[in-house]
């Protein structure tokens, strides 16, 4: 019996172990590696399609959320401000559309094109990226930096520190950390938290 | 409506009761769910030493559009406070380093703060009742 019990405690640790670390996702300075992904447009991207990039600012977001909606125009400036750079914004929703019908490819398409998204806007329907990275909320911005043929982590955060008043915002940390790596330096504040929209996982 | 100190000064439950704080905001729909849950739960422990605050992540202007008649329509009796901090990263870490900042999220912390459980996401009726069960001295 106290074999038994030995044996099932251990198993509860294992198990609660590979959740936790499932869970946690890319850490700073790790490798990320490449997805397939299809855009608002029908087509498949990868990040390695993007000949000209040196990184990309990766952003998992969503149609819904009031606090996605409420980065959307900023989204846009990223884009407007570092693809010319060389740090595209690739966005990516994952959430899963059972849960919010919003969320659907569909509608995806729709908000693509009211807002007229210069990004790419990606779907992410088996929620293999979003668990890969470890996104937790929605805005959740990850930075990656190509070093030779690798793609290295170097932030993973908000945007900024004002959701609801952008004329309000001092600190501007996705512009900071990419300008910290195009003036190749180590990215000064390499991880922030925000509050934000839990992703919708599949139930 | 509160500022940084005053969660800071809750954090510590220098009182002796249970304390449940329950962040969401009125625009999140899983807290919006998880509140019926809560509120039920609360009355069934309303003989108990245990005291609920619903912490409001909702931006300051939507206090009285949105906060206040959503406090009323449920017609809550517990503390429902607006956060008013805007720099989240300032914060999150000092509630709970684990939080990755998604709501609904709730922290029990038993009286002089001793122990603490922290919890990210939705909770059932039944989940919660039995975390409340386990910490209630």
């Amino acid at each position: 019996m106290k074999k038994l019990s030995f044996l099932l405690t251990m198993a509860v640790c294992l198990f609660l172990l590979s959740f936790s670390s499932d869970k946690k996702g890319y850490q700073i300075g790790d490798t990320i590696a490449d997805f397939n992904l299809k855009n608002t447009k029908g087509e498949l991207v990868s990040l390695n399609s993007y000949k000209d990039a040196r990184g990309f600012i990766i952003v998992f977001t969503c149609n819904h959320c009031p606090f996605s909606v409420a980065y959307e125009d900023r989204i846009i400036a990223l884009q407007d401000k570092y693809k010319a750079k060389g740090f595209p914004v690739v966005a990516i929703n994952s959430n899963d559309k059972d849960v919010v019908p919003e969320d659907s490819f569909e509608e995806m398409i729709k908000r693509a094109a009211e807002k007229k998204f210069n990004f790419d806007y990606l779907y992410d329907s088996s929620q293999e990226i979003a668990q890969k990275f470890g996104a937790a909320r929605t805005p959740h911005v990850f930075i990656v930096e190509k070093q030779k043929s690798d793609l290295k982590l170097k932030y993973i955060g908000a945007i900024d520190d004002n959701t609801d008043q952008p004329e309000a915002v001092t600190k501007k940390y996705v512009e900071n950390a990419v300008n910290d790596i195009l003036a190749g330096k180590e990215v000064a504040t390499p991880t922030t938290k925000a509050i934000g929209c839990t992703i919708k996982w599949r139930k | 409506m509160i500022k940084l100190d005053q969660l800071l000064t809750l954090l510590n439950n220098q009182s002796d009761s249970l304390l449940v704080i329950n962040f969401w905001a009125t625009w999140c729909k899983p807290c919006a769910e998880e509140m019926q849950e809560f509120l039920r739960v609360e009355q069934e422990f309303e003989n108990e030493k245990i005291k609920f605050i619903y912490l409001s992540l909702d931006f300051k202007r939507d206090f009285e559009t949105k906060l206040k008649p959503f406090a009323e329509k449920r017609k809550m009796q517990s503390d429902v406070l607006l956060l008013d901090e805007p720099d989240y990263d300032a914060w999150i870490n000092m509630v709970e380093p684990t939080w990755q900042g998604s709501i609904p999220a709730t922290l029990i912390l038993t009286p002089k703060a001793e122990n603490r459980n922290f919890h990210e996401g939705q909770l059932s009726y039944i989940e919660l009742k039995k975390l409340i069960t386990t910490y209630l001295p």
